[in-house]
């Protein structure tokens, strides 16, 4: 019996918080299309009451018998423009009920899918899902959405980058909160666990379980070990942090594929940071050596950590996938969310930070008076980040009405409070309004 | 099935006895014991067999229940989690 390998995972887990944060079975639709919406939405039901009737109950199995939290079990499903595309409904809100109430009926806690992809123009059913988005996402609990508008391979649609402004203000309009459940992405992944932006791609399996592992604790913890050595150390000492915790991503996929009969599919392995305390990915980066998160050096010390997750979760799992990186939401990190506060870190900067880590713009409250082109103008910028440097970015913000800078937005429990953050009023809009495409980049012609 | 069981807390006398008394009650073997003094608490793990015919998680609510009694922090848990951080 080896104890201190005992004491060490009990310790990661019950101290430093090392949890699975999803298990997210991805559900393809393809076989529920029919061009009578009605028979389409029964069999969507069905299909997924079917193939996820178990998972809440073997989840709470393998988190009861191994004593890992299993934070939250989620579907995502092939993206509902493509699915609804043949029927000639002229909305697609009674597609996102069906999945909400399958959704309710499992038990799960989240279903995302309610997406269209529209990095390189709109097909039948994209405009129709895109312009459903604030109802279905403001009628329904647990439904999240998203929309790619860019890739390295195809550029931007800066058409479809524009309506998602508009679409922004729209889904605030009813209540900011919802605004929690809709991203914008370039280069949109098609196996990621994690919400608001999971959705089952068209070229995986029917049915796969992906898992999502965090633990920003149990890296600040190891960090604290070697304190003022050289930063090589710091990136060793994240790589085997890193594996450590993937391993325990690994064997939970495998049990719950097996219990499930269902084949496994990725580890993601995202340091997801929760408004708890000591579970803050800002906290590693000022263990670091930054004053504050936001100080210059941060965008250095986050591209460090990001890619020293990446390298020791590779080795610990057979396929990493998702996004598998550093996540940056601001409501979402308690020192996140005091760095803004005190002025030490502003919008540009954390639009700096994404270039190097795993995701975007993230659960950041903006003034209610920003326009929608000035949002628009912000997801341009970051889906350029993202599709010049080959990488994810989202957008996933909060335009809260009546709301201004030093106010906060509260969405409550793992999704936190965000304090209004200032943006530069200077106007994008004749940028945005001439719409068309961003040409794909000189480097995605690899062929 | 292989499970750890984990014993913290403030140390009194008679807690391997209790533990111990609870194991043989539900019919759990001992495979190995380990005891230490941690920072001047209690620190006990145990690798014992449940046999196949218990209920896992029974069995684990008689053993928060005895933590709760005897304020000790008593945790039951499948081995081979313990592996799968550590082992290639």
């Amino acid at each position: 019996m080896e104890t201190n390998s005992i004491l060490e995972t009990i310790q990661m887990i019950s101290e430093e918080k090392l949890d699975i944060r999803t298990i997210t079975m991805g559900i393809s639709l393809i076989d529920c299309i029919d061009s009578d919406g009605k028979k389409a939405r029964q069999k969507i039901y069905d299909k997924l009451t079917t193939k996820a009737k178990d998972l809440v109950k073997v989840a709470d199995e393998i988190q009861s018998e191994y004593g890992i939290p299993i934070v939250n079990k989620r579907i995502s499903v092939t993206p509902i423009s493509i699915i609804a595309a043949a029927s000639d409904d002229k909305d697609y809100v009674a597609y996102a009920k069906t999945m909400d109430q399958a959704a309710k009926e499992l038990g799960v806690d989240l279903i995302g899918g309610f997406s269209a992809l529209v990095q390189k123009g709109y097909q039948t059913g994209d405009e129709t899902l895109i312009q459903s988005i604030p109802q279905a996402l403001t009628e329904t609990e647990r439904v999240c959405g998203s929309v790619n508008v860019g890739s390295t391979r195809s550029g931007i649609n800066l058409d479809a980058v524009k309506q998602m402004g508009h679409v922004i203000k729209d889904l605030a309009k009813e209540d900011p909160v919802n605004c929690m459940s809709l991203v914008v992405f370039a280069n949109a992944v098609e196996d990621n666990p994690f919400m608001a932006g999971a959705f089952h791609g068209v070229g995986e399996a029917d049915c796969v379980i992906n898992v999502g592992i965090s633990g920003p604790g149990v890296v600040k913890r190891a960090l604290e070990q070697v304190k003022g050595q050289p930063i090589d150390k710091v990136s060793e000492t994240i790589k085997k942090t890193a594996f450590k915790v993937t391993r325990m991503g690994q064997f939970v996929g495998n049990i719950a594929s097996k219990a499930l009969n269902v084949p496994f599919g990725i580890v993601d392995l995202s340091l997801a940071p929760t408004p708890n305390e000591g579970d803050s990915v800002a906290e590693i980066l000022e263990e670091i050596g930054l004053e504050s998160v936001g100080a210059p050096g941060t965008t250095a010390a986050l591209a460090l950590l990001n890619d020293a997750v990446k390298k020791g979760g590779v080795m610990a799992c057979e396929h990493v996938g998702g996004l598998s990186g550093a996540f940056i939401p601001v409501s979402e990190d308690a020192e996140m969310i005091r760095a803004v506060t005190k002025g030490n870190l502003n919008i540009e900067k954390l639009e700096a930070m994404t270039a190097v880590c795993s995701v975007g713009l993230d659960m950041i409250a903006i003034p209610g008076d920003t326009t929608a082109e000035t949002i628009s103008g912000m997801i341009a910028d970051e889906s350029a980040i993202g599709v010049i440097n080959n990488k994810t970015t989202a957008v996933r913000i909060i335009p809260d009405t009546g709301k201004k800078v030093g106010d906060t937005v509260e969405f409550g429990g793992l999704f936190g409070q965000a304090p209004v953050m200032p943006v530069n009023t200077n106007s994008p809009a004749d940028f945005i309004h001439r719409g068309g495409h961003i040409p794909s980049p000189i480097h995605s012609f690899k062929n | 099935m292989k499970a750890i069981l984990t014993v913290f807390g403030k140390d009194h006398t008679g807690i391997v006895a209790k533990v111990s008394n609870k194991l043989s009650e539900l019919d759990i073997n001992i495979i190995d014991i380990s005891q230490t003094l941690m920072h001047g608490n209690f620190t006990m793990m145990m690798m014992v067999e449940i046999p196949d015919t218990s209920d896992f998680d029974s069995v684990k609510d008689k053993f928060e229940q005895l933590g709760k009694d005897t304020n000790l922090d008593i945790h039951v848990q499948r081995q081979e989690i313990f592996d799968a951080t550590q082992k290639l």
